[in-house]
């Protein structure tokens, strides 16, 4: 299931839908399993009196959904490293789609290796979060 | 965010994966899971996160007997009186104020069930930037080390926090 070095070349993609017209109830479960009980994301009163149009994802659950791309395409267990930038708040009803654009391949340590440059944008093309990953290969 | 007891639960990874939408059976069946290259069992990359549980004193979960900076009949909203877990949020912008502007990564060795870790975080850089839409924008970075019962470094987590000067409305 991991990826060949020899297979990749600079500027391969691997993109999927990570959410469809993302729920209220998605989000809540998120707070629940994280912790990040936040209101920000859940509490659509709290929000609007904070001078929010309303509640909106976590950053962290589109970094996690995110990772399930990664993690489909470079394998279990296999990424080394994962950054992500949150530039555009995700909301409710949102589709996201998140790429992986392979940068680089080059050995670490004796270890071939897979630099990844990632973008997830929501169904106008935004984006809504950037970043990078590395991730052991054959 | 701390802790000093952050146990990594089968139970806990399978709701996990399932409020981040992944249906990967390596985050909850163990036959499965034996099939893979890991072998067994293991936490989704971005599950650390979810330490803020064992944190007794994370601000942005509501606090038995006290008082929650959330709405309830009432939008308490960022004019909550300054209560301990409202001058929490807002001071390290939970509140109206704050929000995540960047998380990174990096993986020493698989995060199984069964490990018990424990964390340092120490801070890291501040800077300033101008924002399009949200005014004056101050950045602060954490750094937080989590390690296994015996003391091998399993992740390093680099959060980066933004205060802004108006709520950031565009998306």
């Amino acid at each position: 299931m991991a990826l060949k070095a020899s297979d990749l070349k600079v500027g391969d993609t691997h993109s999927e839908e990570i959410c469809h017209e993302l729920s209220r109830t998605q989000i809540v479960m998120y707070a629940g399993t994280s912790g990040d009980y936040n209101p920000l994301h859940s509490d659509d009163m709290f929000t609007k009196n904070a001078g929010y149009p309303g509640v909106f994802a976590h950053g962290m659950l589109t970094m996690g959904m995110t990772g399930r791309m990664l993690t489909n395409y470079v394998g279990d267990g296999r990424l080394t490293k994962y950054g992500v930038r949150f530039v555009s708040q995700v909301w409710p009803g949102d589709t996201l789609t998140a790429e992986a654009t392979v940068k680089e391949v080059r050995e670490e340590d004796g270890q071939q290796v897979v630099d990844l440059d990632i973008v997830t944008k929501n169904q106008d093309g935004t984006p809504v979060l950037t970043g990078s990953a590395t991730a052991r290969v054959d | 965010m701390a802790s000093d007891e952050f146990p990594i639960e089968r139970g806990h990874i399978m709701l996990f994966a399932r409020s981040i939408g992944d249906a990967n059976p390596i985050y909850y069946d163990e036959e499965a899971a034996k099939q893979t290259e890991p072998g067994q069992i293991i936490a989704p990359p971005t599950f650390v996160q979810a330490s803020a549980q064992f944190d007794p004193d994370y601000f942005l979960r509501p606090k038995i007997g006290k008082r929650w900076f959330g709405s309830g009949k009432e939008a308490s909203g960022s004019n909550a009186p300054a209560e301990p877990a409202a001058e929490g949020a807002a001071r390290t912008g939970g509140g109206g104020g704050g929000l995540h502007a960047e998380q990174h990564y990096e993986y020493h060795r698989p995060l199984l069930p069964g490990m018990v870790l424990h964390s340092v975080s120490k801070p890291g850089k501040t800077w300033e930037a101008e924002g399009r839409r949200a005014g004056k924008l101050n950045f602060s970075e954490s750094i937080t080390e989590y390690y296994d019962q015996d003391d091998n470094l399993v992740i390093t987590a680099r959060s980066v926090g933004v205060r802004t000067e108006r709520p950031a409305t565009q998306g």
